[in-house]
C-alpha cells in the first residue's frame, strides 16, 4: 500500500493541559477504511473527558496499533495511515516518523518522549525517581486552570550542572542583588576536584533567609538533607561551636525559656545578658565555621535603647544600693494566692508582689518616684506611680508602663503586668503604653542572675532590679535553714535621692517581702 | 432615522420592571432561558426563521437587506467552521488548548458588525468570532493557543486588545480606554466582552461604577452562555444579569443572543448612545455554549441532554438559513460560496498553525518592558544559564 503513499503514524497528543496518558475506548474506523482530514477515528478517555480524536490526515487506515481498553502514554502510537503523496497537507516532510504528527515543540507530543523517560539519569538529583509504569491514578474531573494529578512524566534530560553554569549563575546573582556580603565561595567551588561535580540542590528559600539573617555563609555549610541539600538544622548547627551545646544565653533561647519577659536591659553593658538585638547575628562570630567579624546595623529599638542609655548615664549621676532578703514568706504567700480560687483568673507572680511592695514603699519615700527638672530647677514628685517594666522582646528592650500602679489592687496589677509583657512580646505595644513611666522594675532574676546595677530610664529617679530567688542556707530563727533568698538592687539619681532615702526605701521593700503581714501596719 | 434609545422601551431602569424576581427554581430557570415564548428578550428573527416586527429596534437594522443578511450568515458559517478546525487541531496535538464558541456566533458576529473600525474591543479569550470580524488572519487566531506568541495580533491594527484570560479584567481596560476617547474628543467607543461568570467578578463592577460615574462611551457586552465553566448561571443570578446594571445607573437590555439581527440592532443602539455622550449600556445576549468550556472540559458531566437539545433547536445559523431560504435569498450557488470560503479559511488556519515556529526561549524577555531593567537582564542571564543545563537542543 505504501506504493501509492506514505505511511504516517498518528500518536496520542496531550488532550488536556499536562495529561500524560489516555485510555483508548473505541475505534471508529477499521483497517482499510478511507478517512478524511478531521474525521473522527477513535474515542479516548482522558482524566478529564471522553474525547473524539480527529484524523490529522486524509488517507487509508493501514493499521490499528492498540486495542480498546489500552492505556496509551502521550506520544504513544495509535494507528498508521497511508497518506497519498499529493495530500492536501502538502509542504510537510514526507518522512514517516512518528514525530511527524507534531513537528514543533509547543504543546505537541513527540516520539522522543518515551525515550526521554527511560533516560532519566538515576543520579540526577533534581529528577524524581525514574517514572514507573503508569500507576493507578485517581480519575478526577479537572477543569481549566487546575492541572491534573501529577503522574510520571517525561521531561527534558538535564545535564549535571557545570562549573561554567555555577559561575554564570553566581555572577548573575552577585550583579543583580548587590548584597553587601561577599561570596568568597565562588572561587572555592571552582577549586573543587573535578570542577563539574553535581552540586547539591539549592537550600529552600526559608533556609537561605535564615542563613542570611544569622550571617551564616551557606558555602561553608555541609548539607545533610537529600542529595546534600542544606537544611535548617544545618544552618543552626553552623552557628554552634562543634562539640558543645548551644550557649544558653543566646537571646532567642532565653526569651523562649522564660515565662516572664522582663529584662535587665538597663543594666550596665558588662552585666547585660539579654539586651538582644533583633537578630542574634553577633553570635556567629564565635562559630567554628566563620572567623569573620560580623557588623550589625544599628536600627530601631537597638538605636533608641542606646541613645536613652547614653542620655541617662551622662546626665543623671548613678549610685546603687543592694539588699539580700529572705522572701520565704512571700513565696509561701504566692503559693497561697495561686491556690485561692478567687484569684483563679489572675496569674499572680513574684514580680507582681515585688511591684506591689515597691508601690507601697514609695509612698513613704516620694523622692524615689520623682524627676529632676533641670530647666525649672525643681524636683517633681509624681502624684502617682507609672510603673515601668523592662521587657525583653524579639525587637529588643521595651519598657511598657502600668499607669497609676499605686492605685491598683494586686490582682489588677498582676493582670496589667501580664498584658503589657504579652503585648510587648507580640509587638503590639501602643505608644501610650510606652510613655508616662516614673519608676521602673527590671526582673533580671528570670535570666538566673542575682542582681546588677541597672541604668535609669531617662527622666526617672529610681530603678529596681529583682534577682533570682534562690533556695539557699540562711539564718532563720537563730539557726541555719534552707530559705528562699532574693537580692534587690536600686539605682538612683543622686541629684534627687541620697543614699539614705534609697536605702530606707529598699529596706521597706525588703521588709514587705520578708514579712508580708507587715503591710497591715502600712495601710 | 436611527433615533431609538435603549434606555426607553426594553431597557431596565428599575428592578420593579422585572417580573421574574421570584426565587423559585422555575422562575429563575425562565429568567436565563431563551425560550421564544414571552421571554422578554429583544428578538427580530424567531427560532422558526420568521421576521417579527419590533418598532423600537427595527429602525436600527432597516439597512440590512438580503445581501447584508447573507453576509452576516457567511460570517457565522466561517466562524463556526474555523472554530471546529481549531478544536480538531487541539485534538491532534497542534494546540495546547482551545475555547470553542460554537452556538455563540450570532452574539459575536452581530455585535462585532455593529462597530466602526475605530471603536476598540476588549475581549475575553472566547471572542474569536469577534476577532474574525475585526479582520484577524486565521493564523493570528491560534498563535497564543499554540504557545508561540503572547498575543495573536497587533491590537492597533485590529483595534482589538489582547484577549484577557483573567476573568473580567478587560472591563476595566475598556472603561479606561473609553474615558480616553472622551478626553480625545473622539466619538469612538469601547466594547468589552465577557461572560455570565464574569458578572460575579469585582473588576466588572468596578468598571461599571467608573463608567456610569463618568458617562464613559463603553458597551458592556455580556454573552450569557449559561455556564461559568460548569456552574449554571441560575446559581449566581436569581434575577436576570441585565438587572444588575441599572443599580449602577447603566441602562441594560436583554437580547436573544442567537438572533444575529437583534444583536446587531441593540449593539448599534448602545454604540450610538455612547457616541452621543449618554454613557454606557449593558447588553445581555442570552445565548448558549454548545461545546465545552475549553478542550480540557467535559460538559456531559454537567449539562443534561434535554437542555442541550432545546438550545440546539435555537441554533443561530439555522434560523437565518430558514429566513433567507423563505425569502429565496440563499441560492445554491451562494450557499456553495459560503461553504467554500469557510473551508478556505479553515485550511489557511491549519496551514498557518502547522507553520508556526516556536520562538527562541529568551525572546520571552524582549517584550516585557520597553527597556530592560537590571533585574530583567539578570533573570534573562539566569534563565539562559538554566537552559544551558539541558541536553535537548530543542529547548534552547
Amino acid at each position: 500500500m505504501s506504493a501509492d503513499g506514505t505511511v504516517r503514524t498518528v500518536t496520542l497528543p496531550d488532550l488536556g493541559e499536562g495529561l500524560t496518558e489516555s485510555d483508548l475506548v473505541e475505534w471508529l474506523v477499521a483497517v482499510g477504511d478511507t478517512v478524511t482530514l478531521n474525521q473522527v477515528v477513535a474515542e479516548v478517555e482522558t482524566a478529564k473527558a471522553l474525547v473524539q480524536l480527529p484524523s490529522p490526515w486524509a488517507g487509508v487506515v493501514e493499521a490499528l496499533l492498540v486495542e480498546p481498553g489500552t492505556t496509551v502514554p502521550v506520544g504513544g502510537p495509535l494507528l498508521t495511515i497511508t497518506v497519498p503523496d499529493a495530500a492536501p497537507t502538502a509542504g510537510r516532510s514526507p518522512t514517516a516518523s512518528p514525530g511527524d504528527a507534531a513537528p514543533h515543540p509547543a504543546p505537541a507530543p513527540d516520539a522522543t518522549v518515551p525515550e526521554a523517560a527511560a533516560e532519566v539519569a538515576p543520579d540526577d538529583a533534581d529528577q524524581p525517581a525514574a517514572p514507573a509504569a503508569p500507576a493507578v491514578s485517581e480519575r478526577t474531573s479537572v477543569l481549566v486552570g487546575y492541572g491534573p494529578l501529577v503522574e510520571a512524566s517525561a521531561r527534558p534530560h538535564r545535564r549535571p550542572r557545570s562549573a561554567a553554569w555555577l559561575a554564570a549563575h553566581a555572577s548573575a546573582n552577585a550583579h543583580g542583588h548587590g548584597r553587601t556580603h561577599a561570596r568568597p565561595a565562588e572561587s572555592d567551588r571552582a577549586d573543587e576536584p573535578g570542577g563539574t561535580v553535581a552540586a547539591p540542590p539549592r537550600p529552600t528559600p526559608p533556609v537561605r533567609k535564615l542563613a542570611h539573617d544569622l550571617g551564616v555563609h551557606l558555602e561553608r555549610v555541609q548539607g545533610t538533607g537529600p542529595s546534600g541539600q542544606i537544611t535548617r538544622d544545618d544552618v543552626l548547627h553552623a552557628l554552634v561551636p562543634t562539640g558543645t551545646t548551644p550557649p544558653r544565653a543566646t537571646p532567642a533561647a532565653s526569651t523562649a525559656s522564660t515565662s516572664a519577659a522582663t529584662t535587665s536591659a538597663t543594666a550596665r553593658p558588662t552585666t547585660r545578658p539579654t539586651v538582644a538585638p533583633a537578630t542574634p547575628a553577633p553570635r556567629s562570630a564565635t562559630t567554628t565555621a566563620s572567623h569573620d567579624d560580623v557588623r550589625v546595623p544599628v536600627t530601631g529599638v537597638r538605636r533608641q535603647t542606646a541613645a536613652a542609655m547614653v542620655t541617662s548615664a551622662f546626665t543623671a549621676p548613678h549610685a546603687s544600693v543592694f539588699l539580700t532578703v529572705d522572701v520565704t514568706p512571700t513565696t509561701a504567700l504566692l503559693a497561697d494566692l495561686r491556690a485561692d480560687r478567687a484569684m483563679d483568673r489572675h496569674r499572680i507572680t513574684l514580680l507582681a508582689l515585688v511591684a506591689k511592695a515597691v508601690t507601697l514603699a514609695v509612698r513613704d519615700h516620694p523622692d524615689l518616684n520623682a524627676r529632676w527638672d533641670e530647666p525649672a530647677g525643681e524636683i517633681v514628685r509624681h502624684a502617682h506611680v507609672g510603673l515601668g517594666i523592662a521587657a525583653a522582646t524579639p525587637r529588643g528592650l521595651l519598657v511598657p508602663v502600668v499607669h497609676d500602679a499605686d492605685t491598683l489592687r494586686l490582682p489588677q496589677l498582676a493582670d496589667a503586668l501580664r498584658e503589657l509583657t504579652e503585648s510587648a512580646r507580640a509587638g503590639t505595644t501602643t505608644p501610650a503604653d510606652l510613655s508616662g513611666g516614673t519608676l521602673t522594675i527590671t526582673n533580671v532574676g528570670v535570666f538566673g542572675v542575682d542582681g546588677g546595677t541597672p541604668i535609669l530610664v531617662p527622666g526617672q529617679s529610681a530603678i529596681v532590679a529583682v534577682g533570682a530567688v534562690r533556695r539557699q542556707p540562711w539564718e532563720h530563727e537563730g539557726a541555719v535553714a534552707l530559705r528562699d533568698v532574693l537580692t534587690l538592687t536600686v539605682s538612683f539619681d543622686h541629684r534627687v535621692v541620697d543614699g539614705e532615702q534609697a536605702s530606707r526605701f529598699l529596706a521597706d521593700v525588703g521588709r514587705v517581702l520578708a514579712r508580708p503581714a507587715s503591710v497591715l501596719a502600712m495601710v | 432615522m436611527l433615533r431609538s434609545d435603549v434606555s426607553a422601551g426594553h431597557a431596565r431602569e428599575g428592578a420593579e420592571q422585572r417580573t421574574t424576581g421570584s426565587s423559585s427554581g422555575a422562575a429563575r430557570g425562565r429568567a436565563n432561558d431563551g425560550d421564544d415564548a414571552d421571554d422578554g428578550l429583544v428578538r427580530l428573527v424567531t427560532t422558526a426563521g420568521d421576521r417579527v416586527e419590533d418598532p423600537v429596534h427595527d429602525p436600527w437594522v432597516v439597512d440590512v437587506d438580503d445581501d447584508a443578511l447573507v453576509a452576516l450568515y457567511e460570517d457565522m458559517v466561517v466562524v463556526r467552521r474555523f472554530d471546529v478546525e481549531a478544536t480538531a487541531l487541539q485534538r491532534q496535538g497542534q494546540l495546547g488548548l482551545w475555547p470553542p464558541l460554537v452556538g455563540q456566533e450570532a452574539a459575536q458576529v452581530g455585535s462585532a458588525r455593529a462597530m466602526r473600525p475605530d471603536d476598540f474591543v476588549f475581549s475575553s479569550y472566547r471572542e474569536n468570532g469577534v476577532a474574525y470580524c475585526r479582520g484577524a488572519d486565521p493564523t493570528d487566531l491560534v498563535r497564543v493557543w499554540r504557545g508561540t506568541a503572547l498575543t495573536g495580533w497587533d491590537p492597533w491594527a485590529l483595534h482589538m486588545a489582547t484577549p484577557q484570560i483573567v476573568v473580567a479584567s478587560q472591563a476595566v481596560h475598556a472603561t479606561g480606554y473609553a474615558l480616553g476617547c472622551r478626553l480625545d474628543g473622539s466619538d469612538a467607543a469601547a466594547v468589552t466582552y465577557f461572560g455570565d461568570g464574569a458578572t460575579s467578578k469585582g473588576d466588572l463592577h468596578e468598571a461599571m461604577v467608573f463608567a456610569a460615574s463618568a458617562a464613559a462611551p463603553v458597551v458592556f457586552f455580556c454573552q450569557n452562555n449559561q455556564f461559568a465553566i460548569s456552574e449554571p448561571v441560575d446559581l449566581v443570578a436569581r434575577r436576570p444579569l441585565a438587572d444588575r446594571a441599572p443599580g449602577y445607573g447603566i441602562p441594560s437590555v436583554r437580547v436573544d443572543g442567537n438572533d444575529v439581527l437583534a444583536v446587531l440592532a441593540v449593539t448599534r443602539a448602545a454604540l450610538d448612545r455612547a457616541r452621543r455622550g449618554e454613557g454606557p449600556t449593558f447588553v445581555e445576549a442570552v445565548t448558549y455554549r454548545q461545546g465545552p468550556h475549553t478542550t480540557s472540559d467535559d460538559p456531559t458531566r454537567y449539562v443534561d441532554t434535554a437542555t442541550h437539545a432545546r438550545w440546539a433547536a435555537r441554533d443561530p445559523i439555522l434560523r437565518v438559513e430558514r429566513l433567507l431560504g423563505a425569502r429565496g435569498a440563499l441560492s445554491e450557488e451562494r450557499t456553495h460560496d459560503v461553504k467554500e470560503k469557510a473551508e478556505e479559511f479553515a485550511h489557511r488556519m491549519r496551514e498557518g498553525c502547522l507553520g508556526l515556529e516556536a520562538p527562541p526561549p529568551l525572546s520571552l524577555f524582549d517584550h516585557v518592558l520597553v527597556e530592560p531593567t537590571a533585574a530583567l537582564r539578570r533573570q534573562r542571564d539566569e534563565h539562559a544559564a538554566y537552559l544551558a543545563m539541558f541536553d535537548d537542543e530543542a529547548v534552547r
